[in-house]
């Protein structure tokens, strides 16, 4: 009270003249918005502006400006700086605004610094003694400030400095404190969720808040905990039930409302948890039945708001484990989305569809004729998202007619982001369902022909190893092969300065390889069309070397055409032009040679493809070369299906059609008869929706993890990545592969003089070399055994070897201990000693050994007294993990200053970023006198991930066969001379994984959870960022390894 | 398909789905307030703006709220000359963020007194303030309409009490401050 008193005393001179003052400083502003309205050209306004910002830089660095000129001046700072233009020297001052001026400075203060300075801006530094002090402030208003700004930028690192003060405030009196402390702790949360690992029971406490609005702001929270580890909080389901009913049973305050629907944000919030925590789990999906069916009947008022209830309910009933009842309701209220006129509600119901088709295709069915409607809207929001629909109804029987709309869709769009992402499906389907050769190539021409150079690097890759490795049957191959090269020379014969490089580069690889299938037609012939192209100036240079390692392949006799193509090429700017060109000329002169080097109609040739990982190594000339692989990244079904069924070019027969397809067509032919302008549609939807029928119902009720068996060709086995599987043809690709590496060390080795790619043999096979059993024969101490394993490696990155973790508790006791392992553990790789707990008599210390299948701890109980202790028993406990005490847990009698060893083994079933362990020990030190001693400690996934050791080819087959998908850009290590290797390497020491291949700009990862699931990672460097793409059979692996991943980078 | 941005917003967001960013413009394309939930640099901000203003504005009026864009949903709506534009993760629920921006023109209406452009151009850090009593860090904070403008009204008010206290003070007459202390 007296220092409000204060405080307004000493703003004494400041309020005398705040009448004129004040009026002065809306002025200016006004002035120099109003000024900025008037002014006609973009040019003035920049003069403008410029004046301004000068005349502020003035005002700010003279020692006369009061606080009260400094906040009108931020708020011009903010003014321009929205418009565009750079104010940056205001920062230190709108900093110095809130540290020092009054509420009302310090509120301006604030937000400029949330405007201005992004999370790692290093001037936040500054604020943190600001903050702390108005955290402490008994200024209701001061303290809300400074919790609103900790909740929008903070920096990392400070914020233990703020937590205690920012936990103290969930016990606030007031709820506008409490509300955003939860929300500050969930940003904490957010962008570091170690710090606030300890305080999970202050979460609990907000949920239960009496306040409406702090417990709504808890959810934030426990939907980001529940969507990591669904399984550590089950128990809250029926607490979260019990919120939803008496939200919906309208218990809340009516402030709460909102348009009359009681809390339809808290309403949301509650049925995604809802989801989360139903999703494959029948007995707590049992729990929520009865509230969802409520919410989907109550919220029954035709408003936006209820809609979007509605939708989120939906999506959890089909996300729970279903009930037959809801799900019948949810697709009623699908269907009126889907029907509704608002064209913002048929689109979120084209969304709801395209999820629940993916359970239950039927429904689609149901809608077709609002589907086609909406395949012609004039809204290209509305057409993308039906073609997303469509997308995932696509069989082998609706491929023709569904991609040939999304190719109309696409010459008429001009996003390049639609256009990559839908471009990429299109080829997706068509290898997956072509139904004949010629629409596989003609369609896969328009792919490349309209996604041309924003593809996907993969699509054109994908295209050509498959022509190239082909199927069984040598005729069928050579078919496609036939159908490629007639096409492209009929594309060729026409205007080709539009033709996009990409497909220009598949059309001269296919030539060179394929051109002398084609009798009837004249290899001179596809010489001029090449040669052709190399006189095109909108041809790169990239091409240009992809035209000629297609002439050099068919330049066999032809010396005339040759000589005369290399003589003008031999003046060329482009030394690599001119080294082909040479080669080129060698080889037209010597056929020989030719013969030799490139051999014809040999099963593996070259394909050169530039960054793309599988194959295994680069040439001198940088190009990637393709041989010797099994095709392995595509995605599965052209050639599978062609293995497993009859030849390709046969329609799919009734026979192997599967039951539900007939029973679909007798639906769509038994419906009403159609008015004759609607016969088109009519026509359209039963191209469109064949194959849709009871076959996918029956997945509905088992809900399977599989999408409906109508959508796949046949169940892929899950190949196991030890098993070799060498088929004779691999075998013969390998043998082949090294006769080519002396071809090709010959065709640039010679010419460039240096050493061909022995290095990178070496590289190819040092991996099974070093695998970890490797290690385990090695009795050194750890540090010998890194510096072995690297000797004998001769550096090369692919080691697999155990590194130490990092621990976050830095006690490291000290390591005599490791001495006391049983014999048969000490080789094994193993973490820092820690010290977990210790009291006057006996001290625990832990350490981590990994073992492939298991996380052995072990716990070392010393005795630090001169007596003798007794019965000293240790329990540990884990709720998220399987523990099995292996021995030693109970001590009789502990020596003095002995120490006893005892160990659990841990199992990880399900992965969780990080789990913690409690436990206690008790032990007597006089008879009937038992003490006991707590102890806990933390785990991360990091301990529980084992390199998965594979060749690049058993990774490739794996990587077919699952299924969890994420992508994600992480950030890469660019202090180093090789950031991708740099990078990598920084992912193996923190987590043990083992990486399999890196070439050029990719690099493939292998690492599984114990000895359970495998995670692979393809990362790619995409700018400044790694792009990191990883999959596995578990669904939650991927993300969490991608968040140790992202620790690990940003740590680093 | 990665993120344009991805690379910028892994640090916070790679689970959450939470409202990247909101905008405000005028039918002229003129910026009128812009609030990031996900740190990017300014030259990515400009040119997200420069992008989304024009698709924005290019769309016609009976064409749908939501727009595909980049990898993010893009929900919009106009309120008399000014566009109110927010962009979050595609799962998240379109409806409901136009709700939050229906929301935000309300409190914007109620504090105001029937707000319209010029209240937001002539105070653009009054409707900031009453965007960060409203959403923090991308997250509905407080959707009780009344509990918004108690914030801010205490805030706001806090100016004229102190000037109050002290002409008060000045007077001895103590009491009043300690109303507010």
């Amino acid at each position: 009270m007296s220092d409000v008193v204060e405080k307004t005393l000493t703003a004494l001179p400041a309020l005398f003249d705040s009448q004129t003052g004040a009026a002065k400083i809306t002025n200016r502003l006004r002035q120099l918005i109003k000024s900025i309205t008037e002014l006609t050209s973009k040019h003035e306004e920049e003069n403008l502006i410029k004046q301004e910002l000068s005349a502020m830089k003035e005002q700010v660095s003279s020692p006369n400006t009061t606080m009260k000129q400094m906040r009108e001046i931020m708020v011009r700072a903010m003014y321009c700086e929205m418009l565009g233009y750079d104010a940056s020297f205001t920062y230190i001052h709108a900093i110095k605004l809130a540290q020092q001026g009054g509420v009302l400075e310090k509120r301006v203060g604030y937000l400029a610094v949330s405007l201005f300075l992004n999370e790692g801006h290093e001037l936040l530094l500054l604020l943190v003694n600001t903050v702390l002090k108005d955290l402490q402030s008994t200024n209701l208003i001061e303290a809300c400030m400074a919790l609103t700004v900790v909740a929008q930028v903070f920096p990392k690192d400070m914020i233990p400095a703020v937590l205690p003060l920012v936990e103290d405030k969930l016990s606030h009196p007031k709820e506008i404190i409490r509300r955003k402390a939860v929300l500050a702790l969930y940003k904490f949360y957010l962008i570091a969720p170690n710090q606030v690992q300890h305080i999970h029971a202050k979460f609990r406490k907000a949920l239960c808040d009496k306040d409406p609005g702090v417990m709504t702001s808890s959810l934030h929270i426990y939907l980001q905990l529940i969507r990591e580890s669904p399984d550590s909080y089950k128990d809250l389901t029926g607490s979260f039930v019990t919120i939803l009913k008496q939200v919906v049973g309208g218990k809340l305050p009516l402030d709460f409302n909102y348009h009359s629907v009681p809390a339809p944000w808290l309403q949301i919030q509650l049925l995604r948890i809802l989801s989360l925590l139903g999703k494959e789990d029948q007995s707590t999906s049992e729990l929520m039945y009865e509230v969802l069916d409520e919410s989907l009947r109550r919220a029954e008022m035709n408003h936006n708001i209820t809609y979007a209830i509605l939708y989120e309910c939906v999506k959890a009933v089909y996300t729970i484990h279903p009930k037959a009842e809801l799900l019948e309701k949810a697709a009623r209220c699908i269907g009126n989305f889907v029907l509704s006129p608002k064209i913002n509600l048929k689109y979120l119901g084209l969304k709801a569809l395209t999820y629940v088709v993916q359970h239950d295709a039927k429904l689609a069915l149901q809608h077709q004729m609002t589907i086609i409607e909406c395949l012609d809207h004039s809204d290209f929001t509305i057409k993308r998202e039906t073609l997303e629909l469509l997308f995932r109804i696509t069989n082998a029987q609706n491929v023709t007619v569904i991609i040939e709309k999304m190719l109309d869709f696409l010459r008429s769009c001009n996003d390049e982001h639609t256009i990559i992402h839908l471009v990429g499906k299109v080829a997706e389907l068509a290898e997956k369902f072509a139904p004949d050769n010629s629409w596989f190539i003609q369609t896969m021409n328009d792919v490349f022909s309209i996604g041309g150079d924003l593809l996907q690097q993969d699509v054109p890759n994908n295209f050509l190893r498959l022509l190239a490795e082909g199927s069984e049957s040598k005729e069928e191959d050579d078919q496609l092969r036939l159908y490629a090269v007639d096409s492209y020379l009929t594309v060729l014969k026409g205007h080709t300065s539009h033709l996009p490089q990409c497909f220009l580069q598949v059309m001269s690889w296919v030539l060179g390889e394929y051109a002398h299938l084609q009798e009837s037609v004249d290899q001179r012939e596809v010489i001029q069309f090449l040669t052709q192209l190399l006189d095109q100036r909108s041809v790169s240079s990239e091409t240009r070397v992809w035209i000629l390692s297609a002439l050099t392949k068919i330049s066999e006799g032809q010396t005339d055409l040759i000589l005369d193509l290399a003589e003008s090429l031999s003046s060329s700017q482009d030394t690599v032009l001119r080294q082909q060109a040479q080669e080129l000329r060698h080889l037209s002169q010597d056929s020989q040679l030719h013969e030799w080097a490139l051999p014809r109609g040999a099963p593996w040739d070259s394909i050169e493809v530039a960054g793309l990982i599988v194959f295994p190594y680069y040439d001198n000339s940088s190009t990637l070369i393709l041989e010797g692989v099994k095709r392995v990244w595509g995605k599965d079904g052209y050639l599978p299906q062609k293995e497993a069924t009859a030849p390709l070019v046969d329609e799919p027969s009734a026979a192997v059609q599967p039951p539900g397809q007939h029973e679909a067509a007798e639906r769509i032919e038994s419906r009403p008869e159609p008015s004759t302008q609607n016969q088109d549609k009519q026509q359209l939807a039963s191209s469109l929706f064949v194959g849709l029928g009871v076959g996918s119902s029956m997945s509905l009720l088992g809900k399977s993890e599989a999408p409906p068996p109508c959508f796949r060709k046949k169940p892929r086995p899950h190949e196991s990545p030890s098993s070799s599987s060498s088929s004779s043809g691999t075998s013969e690709r390998s043998s082949d592969s090294s006769s080519r590496n002396t071809t090709d060390s010959f065709l640039y080795g010679s010419l460039l003089e240096e050493e061909p790619a022995t290095a990178i043999s070496a590289f190819d096979h040092t991996p099974k070399s070093t695998t970890a059993n490797g290690l385990a024969q090695n009795k050194d101490t750890k540090e010998d055994r890194r510096a072995n394993t690297s000797q004998i490696l001769g550096g090369d990155m692919v080691i697999v070897r155990p590194s130490t973790i990092q621990d976050k508790h830095p006690p490291s006791v000290s390591s005599d201990l490791t001495a006391l392992l049983p014999a048969d553990l000490k080789d094994l790789p193993h973490s820092d000693v820690i010290s977990l707990t210790s009291d006057p008599s006996l001290s625990l210390s832990s350490c981590r050994l990994f073992r492939d299948e298991a996380l052995l701890l072990v716990i070392f109980i010393s005795n630090c007294t001169e007596t003798v202790i007794k019965d000293v028993s240790v329990q540990l406990t884990c709720e998220e993990l399987k523990t099995v005490s292996l021995r030693g847990n109970v001590v009789d009698c502990l020596e003095a200053r002995s120490t006893s060893v005892c160990h659990y083994a841990l199992l990880m079933d399900d992965p969780h970023t990080n789990v913690s362990f409690t436990g206690t020990v008790s032990y007597q030190t006089q008879p009937g006198h038992t003490n006991t001693l707590p102890f806990s400690g933390t785990l991360s996934t990091a301990d529980f991930i084992r390199p998965l050791v594979v060749t690049t080819e058993e990774y490739g087959k794996l990587w077919l066969s699952l299924s969890h998908d994420v992508k994600q850009n992480l950030k890469l290590l660019t202090d180093a001379g090789d950031p991708l290797r740099t990078t990598l390497n920084a992912l193996k020491d923190a987590l043990q994984l083992h990486v399999v291949d890196i070439i050029g700009s990719e690099g493939i990862v292998a690492c599984r959870l114990l000895s359970g699931a495998p995670c692979l990672l393809h990362c790619r460097v995409n700018g400044t960022a790694l792009a990191m793409w990883l999959r596995s059979p578990h669904p939650a692996l991927p993300d969490c390894i991608l968040y140790h991943c992202q620790r690990a980078l940003t740590h680093h | 398909m990665y993120g344009v941005n991805a690379s910028d917003r892994h640090s916070c967001s790679w689970l959450v789905s939470q409202m990247q960013f909101m905008l405000l413009f005028s039918r002229q394309g003129k910026l009128r307030l812009q609030k990031w939930y996900v740190p990017l640099s300014d030259k990515e901000k400009k040119k997200i703006t420069r992008e989304l203003v024009q698709t924005v504005l290019a769309r016609k009026p009976k064409m749908c709220s939501f727009l595909e864009w980049r990898d993010l949903k893009i929900v919009y709506k106009r309120y008399a000359s000014l566009y109110f534009c927010c962009a979050i993760e595609d799962q998240d629920n379109e409806l409901i963020t136009l709700e939050i921006i229906h929301r935000y023109v309300e409190l914007l209406d109620k504090y105001f007194g029937s707000v319209c452009e010029l209240d937001i151009i002539f105070n653009f850090e009054k409707a900031y303030f009453i965007l960060d009593e409203f959403l923090l860090g991308g997250e509905a904070q407080e959707t009780s309409k009344k509990n918004v403008l108690k914030a801010i009204e205490q805030a706001d008010l806090l100016q004229e009490v102190r000037r109050l206290c002290f002409l008060k003070a000045f007077r001895g007459q103590k009491h009043f401050a300690e109303q507010y202390s």
